[in-house]
């Protein structure tokens, strides 16, 4: 069996749903082992063995939650020595890239980057990588020892299969050299009210909601339906809305039971953040705008007008 | 205080794109100094106007990516380095990072930067949306999916900024004349003792991606607030 390794990416002491995903992917293709570092890595341990990993090794350094990337870098190679892994996955995300980036080049190495799907194929492992703005997927094979991958958000399911985990100490000394990129604040500016990629609902505008002072129409129906609120990359480089809420291949992936664009053409970058999601609808004034074509319902209309009162269906049918 | 700046031209991502034979994206076309390294330009040259130095751009590329430093020299960026060699044609990101850490000691896919600081031993400062420094140390606020983090580090470092950082200046008439007269020093890959070893990855097939179906489209005469209901019932969320 291939020995697989998955980086579990630990936000505030708790293992990230995006880790999680890639647990279920690595089931299949070996011997799980997975490598958790910083404050709550212990307990993050046991979730992981509740989705499926044999062993979990841990360190909870502080020094892993203080500087960027180099202290997780040297774990990894320390561990990478001892364990020799098949396959490393990291999900791409920004704190994990920057890890698994620093990693294959010290490995020398190498890595396939956005990956939508990892298949095991003549003893290694070849990647799906969606390019060309997702119209395209190139199947890659990793010719490095280990092959590293990076999966993009919501390619798997979540799902528990597994037991109990063995916790093992990973012992290393992180060097001064490698204290480095000090984070030295963090600032919360955006208290979503629902995640944006654990929405059941996602609700997104684009240069067809006019300006910024028409957002709070997508905020009322996002609560009326419990979702939450997305945009365009358009919209959050013109700086209407932050970056936070940016769907698309420059910001979240996300794969909610309905998804609805309003105002938004469809443009290949934000279209490969959201087309997975079960169904979409669309609003827009233009008929042969591209998200028409890959929505299940299009609605040729005003958004201004269609999304207030779609809101007070929605409350009046809750309510009745 | 001597600013690196890697730059890369990239198809002007307002044309339409193509493929070529190899499924490599077809850079026949327009090409445009990549939007995202033209902020990264504008930063370094408002840190070089508070701090003094040098802003030196490389890249890596074809000759045409001489286009690309031209324009950041226009805007104002002093001297460039065109790492060009066919023998770096389709280059993956470590031999690409290889080659600029090379270029760089001599002097998104994303994958580039951290794989560069690694081999330059620099610490990295990443998705700046906010940059200051006083020539031996940085700060950075560092954007996240909730806001920002406030990192430091000391100089030498690596910096990604995000497209947040600066609205990119306009090339003078003055700074487009300059531009033809500055240095852009070409590097072959015997000048930088990189060795292209095998890619970390081979393509081995490409094939259109799923595409979903088009379903229903409708004009909104007054009933299209029912038919979303409708759908939204039926998909359990409401």
């Amino acid at each position: 069996m291939a020995a697989i390794l998955v980086y579990a990416e630990l936000n505030q002491g708790k293992v990230a749903t995006t880790s999680l995903e890639l647990m279920t992917k690595a089931r299949e293709l070996g011997d799980v082992y997975a490598v958790a570092l910083g404050a709550g890595a212990k307990a993050a341990a046991a979730r992981l063995g509740k989705h499926g990993a044999k062993a979990v090794h841990v360190n909870e350094n502080p020094v892993f939650d203080d500087y960027i990337a180099e202290p997780a870098t040297d774990a990894l190679a320390v561990l990478y020595e001892k364990e020799r892994p098949d396959l490393i996955l990291f999900a791409f995300t920004s704190d994990s890239r920057e890890v698994a980036g620093r990693l294959a080049a010290r490995l020398g190495s190498g890595l396939i980057s956005n990956a939508s799907d990892v298949v095991a194929k003549g003893g290694g492992f070849v990647a799906r990588v969606p390019y060309f703005g997702g119209a395209k997927v190139a199947t890659m094979k990793a010719n490095g020892k280990p092959a590293i991958v990076l999966v993009r958000p919501k390619s798997f399911e979540v799902s528990e299969k597994g037991g109990t985990a063995e916790i093992k100490q990973l012992e290393l000394t992180v060097g001064e050299g490698s204290k480095r990129a000090h984070i030295a604040e963090r600032v919360v500016e955006a208290s979503e009210q629902v995640k944006l990629e654990e929405a059941r609902v996602v609700i997104s505008g684009g240069r067809g909601m006019g300006g910024p002072q028409n957002f709070p129409l997508l905020e009322d129906l996002a609560s009326a339906l419990g979702g939450a609120v997305g945009a365009s990359r358009a919209v959050v480089d013109a700086g209407w809305v932050p970056y936070s809420m940016q769907v698309g291949q420059t910001g979240k992936s996300v794969r909610p039971g309905v998804y609805i664009a309003v105002g938004i053409s469809g443009a290949m970058q934000h279209t490969v953040g959201m087309k997975t999601s079960k169904v979409i609808i669309a609003i827009n004034k233009d008929a042969e705008a591209p998200i028409m074509k890959m929505a299940d319902l299009g609605v040729v209309g005003d958004a201004l007008k269609i999304v207030p009162a779609l809101t007070a269906a929605v409350k009046a049918k809750k309510n009745g | 205080m001597k600013i690196v700046v890697t730059v890369k031209q990239v198809p002007d991502p307002n044309s339409n794109l193509t493929l070529e034979a190899d499924n490599s994206i077809s850079r026949e076309k327009e090409v445009v100094l990549d939007p995202g390294d033209e902020c990264g330009v504008e930063e370094a040259l408002q840190l070089k106007e508070a701090h003094g130095g040098e802003v030196v751009l490389v890249s890596m590329g074809p000759e045409r990516a001489k286009d690309a430093i031209r324009k950041g020299l226009s805007m104002g960026a002093d001297r460039g380095v065109l790492i060009y060699d066919a023998e770096l044609a389709g280059a993956d990101a470590l031999l690409t990072a290889r080659a600029l850490a090379a270029a760089i000691k001599a002097e998104e896919t994303g994958m580039v930067p951290p794989m560069l600081a690694e081999l330059l031993g620099f610490p990295q400062l990443t998705f700046a949306k906010k940059v200051e420094a006083d020539g031996s140390s940085v700060k950075v606020h560092r954007q996240t999916a909730d806001g920002y983090q406030v990192v430091e580090a000391s100089t030498p470092a690596l910096i990604t900024v995000t497209a947040a950082i600066a609205e990119p200046r306009y090339a003078s008439l003055k700074g487009i004349m300059a531009a033809r007269s500055k240095e852009i020093k070409q590097l072959a890959v015997a000048d930088l003792g990189v060795e292209k070893s095998q890619a970390a990855e081979t393509i081995e097939g490409v094939t259109d991606a799923e595409t979903r179906k088009a379903g229903e489209v409708i004009e909104d005469d007054g009933t299209a607030v029912d038919k979303i209901v409708q759908v939204l019932s039926e998909a359990k969320v409401l």
